[in-house]
């Protein structure tokens, strides 16, 4: 049986589609800097020795890493509701975004905060820096030059993951493939779109993350010129 | 005697950089030949394009008949006339000393097990580790696994053996014992080239010294070169050290 | 609050749609895994064209949402007639992506094996399937076992989208029992109880292979 492949029909409703990859961005970027910060203070706080601040951001990010998404969106908007608050299926997607990549970014911080050699503090702290100084020059920003990269891709991955926010009806670009193939009954040309356009998405993200690294990390921008 | 080893006139450069500048030095069957010269100044390139690891950009190299310069040579059958040690030995971590030493004359020379297994144990006696063929490298020290390095490549019954620095990586104390092995392997008569920074050694067991410098070869002798240098470049190498 | 509707046959439904979570997993797991291991050697192929279309496959399928493969599997197969899309279309989809991931990890692997451990076998005169077989293959495989046991519980995590075309594993399980008894909160709660349950396993496994794994590369005493 041959089937006829008609992209014009669905290639028409292009505004919907740009509305829901904008929708996808809007989710993606707050949920990817919040989270990030969120994650920093989890790794400090996990590395602040046995006490139970460290054992508790511990147990936070063994549950987040080895529960699924979907399950925490799930999780988040209907125990938003238990609570009785009423919000939007937007902000509980956001707010479960970010407590998913705050565990993620957590360990990420992690292994590059312990990759800095302990005696790197100790000079610090010899030439005079106070503790929290000698904390931000010395082991966070060398810490998230190093691990970059990995953000960079944890990122990605969770702009990719917000497609999972279309089962609590948020009308990203995964749902708006949904009410396409409904109106237009051409449901693999629709989700051939929105894969390309998640393709590009990714793509366009991956650039900006590295432009972005390439701007802030000067260290390393004047090395690859340093001939 | 007839000429193994010969380089006419050998240039080479990585990038911008020009490492050979025109080498030229012929090596008869049996002799024992070391190289010795600065950081810098060629040595090793000039040995790692004797058995084809860097392809040079003009000139020629023939080693045991084989035309190195030549495209379209086998490059099987002249690693099996070649044998190579490394300074950082290279055995392979996930097989036992014994399985280091059979596994190339089985699979390439499709030697029967029982036969790869005895030229192992031959070679290990050889090489004065008989008692580890079992043990895995990193139960060894370092000279012990410089050893069954060697005894690895001999197990392939090569015409040629090179040495890449192999003592530069071992703590003084034991590189005697590889030393000794070399020693041993030369009174037999193998036909060897030797990059080394061990200038007693040099001198006590080769035929030959070159002495590299800037990408070329400086001076040629004998191991009295080394107690009359000729050039003031050899005086100064002598003198600095390395 | 527990007891409310909540009956231990609605926990053995659980369970069971937990059974299925894992058969999804192995499936993905070893169908997954053997597409990977071929898009592993075709990324290190000596042959250009074949290596820029794994890593073609690889970014492409990198680049996409898991959801929206399954949707494409989902409608791809209902397309040409087939009668089982559930679970056929999770199967199908989550195979493509993980033959991505693993093959991409185990591509990492061959290339962390040292270049030296290349150029010590071509100097024995083997070729290159022989050196790949018989020496960087098996290091390959050994630096690859804590990320492979690692990616695992991405897998379990995974299969979880299934639910979304019908299929009924653990969370498809929980969704039609909150149909009944409308405890969505205490429903959601047991499922993640029973994820971290698989999973939490696997996660220190991994890591214990990890750190086995670093210490066995230490440099070796010179005696």
């Amino acid at each position: 049986m041959t089937y006829q492949f008609d992209f014009a029909t669905v290639l028409a409703q292009w505004p919907q589609f740009l509305e829901g990859a904008w929708l996808t961005i809007q989710l993606s970027f707050p949920a990817t800097i919040i989270g990030f910060i969120c994650g920093t203070l989890l790794a400090i706080g996990r590395r602040s020795g046995t006490g139970l601040i460290a054992r508790a951001c511990g147990f936070y990010v063994e549950i987040i890493r080895n529960t699924p998404l979907l399950v925490q969106i799930f999780l988040v908007f209907f125990g938003l509701a238990t609570l009785g608050w009423k919000v939007s299926a937007f902000s509980a997607a956001l707010l479960a975004l970010v407590i998913n990549v705050a565990a993620y970014s957590c360990e990420i911080m992690r292994a590059g905060m312990d990759s800095i050699h302990k005696g790197q503090v100790e000079a610090a702290e010899c030439l005079g820096l106070t503790k929290a100084q000698a904390y931000w020059h010395v082991i966070l920003r060398p810490a998230m030059e190093n691990v970059y990269p990995a953000l960079t891709s944890q990122f990605v991955l969770l702009m990719l993951a917000s497609s999972v926010t279309s089962q609590i009806s948020v009308e990203e670009l995964t749902a708006v493939a949904a009410h396409v193939q409904a109106d237009t009954f051409r449901p693999f040309e629709a989700y051939i779109v929105v894969a390309v356009a998640y393709l590009a998405l990714s793509l366009l993200m991956r650039l900006g993350l590295w432009a972005f690294g390439q701007l802030i990390f000067t260290r390393r921008r004047r090395l690859k010129t340093a001939g | 005697m007839s000429t193994v080893v010969e380089l006419k006139d050998v240039h080479k450069r990585f990038g911008s950089n020009a490492v050979l500048k025109g080498v030229s030095f012929s090596i008869a069957k049996g002799q024992v030949t070391a190289i010795i010269g600065r950081s810098g100044s060629g040595k090793s390139t000039a040995l790692r394009c004797m058995d084809r690891l860097e392809v040079i950009d003009s000139g020629s190299i023939n080693v045991c008949g084989h035309a190195l310069h030549d495209p379209q040579i086998d490059l099987r059958v002249l690693r099996q006339d070649v044998g190579i040690v490394f300074q950082s030995y290279n055995l392979f971590p996930h097989l036992t000393v014994e399985e280091n030493i059979m596994l190339a004359p089985t699979v390439v020379k499709k030697m029967r097990r029982a036969d790869a297994h005895a030229i192992a144990m031959r070679t290990l006696t050889q090489v004065g580790l008989a008692d580890k063929a079992k043990s895995y490298p990193e139960q060894l020290s370092g000279g012990q696994q410089q050893r069954v390095a060697i005894a690895r490549s001999l197990a392939m019954e090569p015409k040629v053996m090179l040495f890449d620095e192999v003592t530069s990586a071992l703590d003084p104390q034991l590189t005697g014992e590889v030393l000794r092995v070399i020693e041993k392997l030369a009174a037999d008569g193998m036909t060897m080239v030797l990059v080394t920074h061990e200038m007693e050694f040099a001198s006590k067991v080769a035929d030959t010294i070159i002495f590299m410098h800037e990408g070329r070869v400086w001076e040629t002798g004998t191991g009295d070169m080394l107690r009359h240098p000729q050039t003031e470049e050899l005086q100064a190498f002598l003198a600095g050290g390395l | 609050m527990i007891n409310s509707g909540f009956t231990l046959d609605h926990w053995l439904f659980l369970l069971q749609g937990a059974i299925w979570t894992i058969a999804l997993s192995l499936i993905a797991f070893v169908g997954g895994g053997l597409a990977g291991g071929v898009v592993a050697l075709a990324r290190v192929s000596p042959v250009r064209a074949i290596r820029w279309i794994a890593l073609g496959y690889v970014q492409i399928v990198q680049g996409t949402p898991l959801l929206v493969l399954l949707f494409l599997s989902y409608f791809g197969l209902s397309i040409f007639g087939f009668s089982l899309p559930g679970i056929a279309a999770a199967s199908i989809s989550m195979i493509i992506y993980v033959s991505a991931y693993l093959g991409e990890i185990w591509r990492g692997c061959i290339e962390s094996v040292a270049k030296t451990q290349w150029e010590a076998a071509e100097c024995l005169a083997l070729t290159r399937t022989q050196r790949l077989r018989y020496v960087i293959l098996p290091q390959a495989v050994r630096i690859a076992t804590p990320s492979t046991v690692g990616f695992m519980v991405q897998i379990v995590k995974n299969t979880s989208l299934a639910s979304i075309v019908g299929f009924v594993e653990l969370v498809r399980a929980g969704q039609l029992i909150n149909n009944s008894i409308f405890q969505p909160f205490l429903v959601y709660v047991l499922i993640a109880v029973l994820y971290f349950a698989m999973c939490y396993p696997l996660s220190v496994w991994s890591r214990k292979l990890e750190h086995r794994l670093h210490f066995a590369t230490r440099q070796p005493a010179d005696a």
